[in-house]
């Protein structure tokens, strides 16, 4: 596979979010800033790539029968060591995204990739695939982050540019959901 | 009075599904039909309080005193896995009818988030005991219900509207639950929480 087309696919065309519709609890929970929206897409790109690279290394020596727990397991490890890096380095973004980061465990995007691609692919084509979806994936928080931050508080990645408050609805729950309708919806028309 | 407003508190004013975010997989991916829409919040319901029970008690018994609580997602959602299968065999052998009701979802639950969020979620209040825990986890399955089952209803009538074509399907019904998230809204301040 053209490896060019197998990384840019994420973006656009296989958007994990805009298009697959994959891994929408952490999309809408964790998205109510840009910054936020970055860092939950970039743990979830470093558990996809790690996670596809190891699947794909041992997917020989896992029986058929029991390889979706084995998923979960090398899943849940990459997730433990990103929770406890993140608690470390980044307390902020770790009490920001809260429950969110051992969620990243039942994020159907990394167990579907692991399980539809990196179980059958060649090692390359996992790699380049676990960076290409997990990028797109943060591509798309970030848009939602930066739409939700600037209609809600005024702002882009911290920085005010309008005095006062925002609408806050976009900040709250029901924002999350009438954003990311309005996105997929100019995405379609985009395409 | 306790109980009452943890009750309260999870089934409308921190819904799971709108306000808090959890399980919006099935809430978008199985709530075309009242029906399926049922049968899923049965089978939430049966396995959230059996995974809360237990993930409490793997906590408070196991993770906390042997001072390995790093281990929590890993322990949790191996859990969870291993519930889901055990609750699938179970009750095809126990009540065939139910397992015709909830088996097809049943598999779906593992990746379902609203599962494992409300155990980490109970395990993170200190002050819960096994019965609050339990009522906690009740009352959360039956706000996704109550979710799922409007969304459901809604949806139903979705499909004889006449919707723009670059909003038909998935944006619309976005757009939708925002709406019905900002209803909930409403109950704001009922209960604190």
């Amino acid at each position: 596979m053209n490896q060019v087309a197998n990384f840019t696919k994420g973006f656009i065309k296989e958007n994990p979010v805009f298009v697959l519709l994959l891994g929408l609890c952490p999309t809408l929970a964790v998205t109510s800033s840009a910054f936020n929206g970055f860092g939950m897409g970039m743990a979830t790109t470093f558990v996809l790539v790690c996670s596809n690279i190891v699947v794909n290394l041992i997917r020989s020596l896992i029986p058929n029968k029991v390889r979706i727990p084995s998923f979960i397991v090398i899943i849940a490890s990459f997730v433990t060591i990103v929770e406890m890096v993140m608690e470390g380095f980044l307390p902020d973004l770790f009490s920001a995204l809260g429950i969110f980061i051992p969620l990243i465990v039942v994020n159907c995007l990394v167990l579907g990739r692991a399980e539809g691609f990196a179980s059958k692919q060649s090692f390359v084509s996992s790699v380049v695939d676990g960076l290409g979806m997990g990028l797109g994936f943060t591509f798309a928080l970030t848009l939602l982050g930066a739409v939700r931050e600037i209609l809600g508080a005024g702002s882009i990645f911290g920085y005010k540019f309008i005095a006062g408050d925002g609408i806050l609805v976009f900040i709250l729950a029901p924002g999350a959901f009438i954003v990311l309708g309005y996105l997929i919806a100019i995405l379609r028309r985009v395409k | 009075m306790e109980y009452f407003v943890i009750i309260i508190g999870a089934i409308f004013v921190s819904n799971i599904v709108l306000h808090q975010y959890l399980g919006i997989c099935p809430f978008l991916g199985v709530s075309g039909k009242v029906n399926t829409a049922i049968g899923m919040s049965g089978a939430v319901l049966f396995v959230m309080t059996i995974a809360t029970i237990v993930t409490w008690i793997i906590q408070k018994y196991v993770l906390v005193p042997y001072g390995i609580t790093f281990l929590q997602t890993i322990s949790f959602i191996l859990v969870i896995a291993s519930l889901v299968q055990l609750v699938e065999i179970i009750l095809k052998k126990v009540s065939p009818p139910l397992y015709q009701a909830l088996g097809i979802f049943l598999p779906l639950i593992t990746t379902n988030c609203a599962i494992m969020g409300v155990a980490l979620l109970t395990v993170a209040k200190p002050d819960f005991n096994l019965l609050k825990a339990v009522v906690f986890a009740i009352s959360n399955a039956i706000g996704f219900a109550l979710a799922m089952t409007l969304f459901a209803g809604l949806r139903e009538h979705l499909d004889l509207m006449d919707v723009p074509k670059g909003m038909r399907g998935v944006p619309i019904a976005l757009v939708v639950a925002g709406i019905l998230a900002m209803a909930f809204m409403g109950f704001n301040g009922l209960v604190k929480v």
